[in-house]
């Protein structure tokens, strides 16, 4: 049953490029990507309890990582900007991770918001490596002699690593690690009385969160195309924190419900530019006040587990 | 009797409010010794120190003639102690199975199968409930779980922080008799309680708090001979005596 659903899920998650217009593809693989951000998001914030307000700022990271890759080295396989994107983006998660490790509730979410407001700064005075506010174009991803070059192509590349990811997400909670950070999360004292050190595992779900981040913005540089500074304002880190409180925090498949919500939302609002901030604001008081667990927690009320 | 824990002079300030505030006491090889006092006398605390999850602002902490007062708490629970928060502390959202897990997160993948049938073999009601909610266990069930996950890692010295609290006192009584069995394998344990008559039962020795300090000190017997502690903590008046005439502490 279970098995039958998975499997008429991925065909049809794969035939979605020959149903759908070529906009409707390119809108699923910004799904895809916000998804992943949202799943990174979660181990940090789900998972931790550390609210970033800055995730906008590590994906910009991966993004600009990823395009200048694949600009320097015209034709490489796409999968080493890609890498590069996480590895660089992890990085900078463990140099924002290890001084945040101080910080809790409001201040973390002050410093995280700060993070992402200084990526923006350092990528529009970077201007020889980043073209500042003018934007940097981004090269057709390419795979052996394969170019990506169209919505259709691109969702075939943004598919299988977005699967891999929700994968290793899920398992994760599996492993000693992801019972270790959701220990903390539960409780934190009994974690560290259990030999949990709780300072490390912090920092490392920082460093998961921005690998999982980068890896979704190198990704989203391929699917857009062209990146400019003012695309990764602090609206889009709301908006990442709205896919995880309306998807459900702490679960992985809530992620991606509350990616694909929330993007298809912004999409449908696209006429309402201006009150979006309202709109989306207002989505997430709605959801905090009658849906605490998002729609993850609905899901397994409906289906008759206790939450 | 060389001496599994050995604290001296041991002080523990939250800002400026202390907690502790030079407290010396001893914890031999496999005995058992209690901790007394009234809510915030500095028990909780004093444990939280020996544990790592609390910084000492002075004294020193021995486990086992090592010098542990500035190791990290994981490093503490490897090396063989281990502590049982207060209020049953489990992981609610976790199952019994996961919370066990945790408890042997510094436990050698190999060695998990035997130290959960070892759990098991103590607590066979957490095997029926293994895959059932924490949070969902009833309040002696969630102190037994709390008591197995901290003996995943087999530690050497027990720390327990009111074990009995808010529990039935069947319930109580089963908790106080696994402790023995806990303790007649070895492992030395320093038992906060509030129930200060069941715990002199149960321990070779005690000790006796008051805002962060040692105020008496001695075997079982001699404390439940003083008179100060029969009236603060036994609940007796002065020269009174015999079972007719306890109440509660």
């Amino acid at each position: 049953m279970r098995r039958a659903a998975l499997a008429i899920g991925a065909l049809a998650l794969l035939g979605w490029p020959w149903a759908a217009p070529p906009y409707f593809v390119f809108l699923a693989s910004l799904i895809v990507v916000n998804a992943i951000v949202a799943i990174g998001l979660n181990l940090l914030s789900g998972y931790t309890n550390q609210l970033s307000f800055g995730h906008a700022g590590f994906l910009a990271v991966g993004a600009y990582t990823a395009a200048i890759v694949a600009t320097r080295w015209p034709g490489v396989p796409v999968v080493a900007p890609l890498l590069a994107a996480a590895l660089v983006t992890a990085l900078v998660g463990l140099a924002l991770g290890i001084p945040c490790l101080r910080l809790e509730g409001l201040y973390l979410a002050m410093a995280t918001l700060a993070f992402g407001f200084v990526v923006v700064e350092a990528i529009l005075n970077l201007d020889w490596l980043t073209r500042g506010n003018d934007g940097l174009r981004v090269p057709v991803a390419h795979l052996g002699s394969w170019a990506l070059a169209g919505d259709r192509e691109r969702y075939y590349l943004v598919l299988p690593v977005g699967a891999a990811m929700v994968w290793a997400a899920l398992n994760l909670a599996r492993t000693r690690t992801g019972r270790a950070l959701l220990a903390i999360r539960e409780s934190e004292i009994a974690a560290q009385a259990s030999g949990v050190h709780v300072a490390r595992y912090r920092a490392l779900a920082f460093v998961v969160s921005a690998l999982y981040t980068g890896v979704a913005g190198g990704l989203f540089a391929f699917v857009v195309g062209f990146l400019s500074p003012d695309a990764f304002d602090v609206f889009l880190s709301v908006d990442f924190v709205a896919m995880i409180i309306v998807g459900g925090l702490g679960s992985v498949p809530g992620s991606v419900v509350g990616a694909a919500v929330l993007t298809v939302l912004h999409d449908s609002l696209a006429g309402f530019q201006n009150y979006r901030p309202l709109i989306f604001g207002a989505i997430l008081i709605a959801s905090m006040l009658f849906m605490p667990g998002g729609i993850a927690s609905a899901f397994r009320f409906l289906k008759g587990d206790r939450v | 009797m060389e001496a599994a824990l050995e604290i001296h002079d041991l002080a523990v300030y939250y800002g400026k409010r202390r907690a502790v505030e030079g407290v010396s006491l001893t914890v031999g090889r496999g005995e058992i010794v209690t901790l007394l006092g009234a809510n915030g006398s500095g028990k909780s605390t004093t444990l939280r120190a020996i544990s790592g999850l609390v910084r000492p602002a002075r004294g020193r902490i021995l486990y086992d003639g090592r010098d542990i007062t500035k190791t990290p708490a994981d490093r503490i629970v490897a090396a063989g102690v281990s502590h049982v928060p207060e209020g049953r502390d489990v992981f609610p959202e976790f199952t019994v199975l996961e919370n066990l897990l945790v408890g042997g997160h510094t436990v050698a993948r190999g060695e998990m199968d035997e130290r959960l049938e070892g759990a098991f073999r103590l607590f066979p009601v957490l095997r029926e409930r293994r895959l059932q909610l924490a949070g969902t266990l009833s309040g002696g069930e969630q102190q037994m779980l709390a008591i197995a996950r901290a003996l995943m890692t087999r530690p050497r010295l027990l720390l327990l922080d009111e074990p009995s609290l808010g529990l039935a006192p069947m319930l109580a009584r089963e908790i106080f008799r696994t402790i023995r069995t806990i303790n007649e394998d070895g492992v030395a344990v320093l038992l906060v309680e509030q129930n200060a008559r069941r715990a002199l039962r149960l321990a070779a020795r005690g000790y006796v708090l008051e805002t962060g300090r040692v105020v008496v000190e001695g075997t079982s017997r001699r404390l439940g001979e003083d008179p100060r502690v029969r009236s603060a903590y036994l609940g007796l008046a002065k020269g009174a005596a015999g079972p007719f005439m306890n109440r509660p502490a």
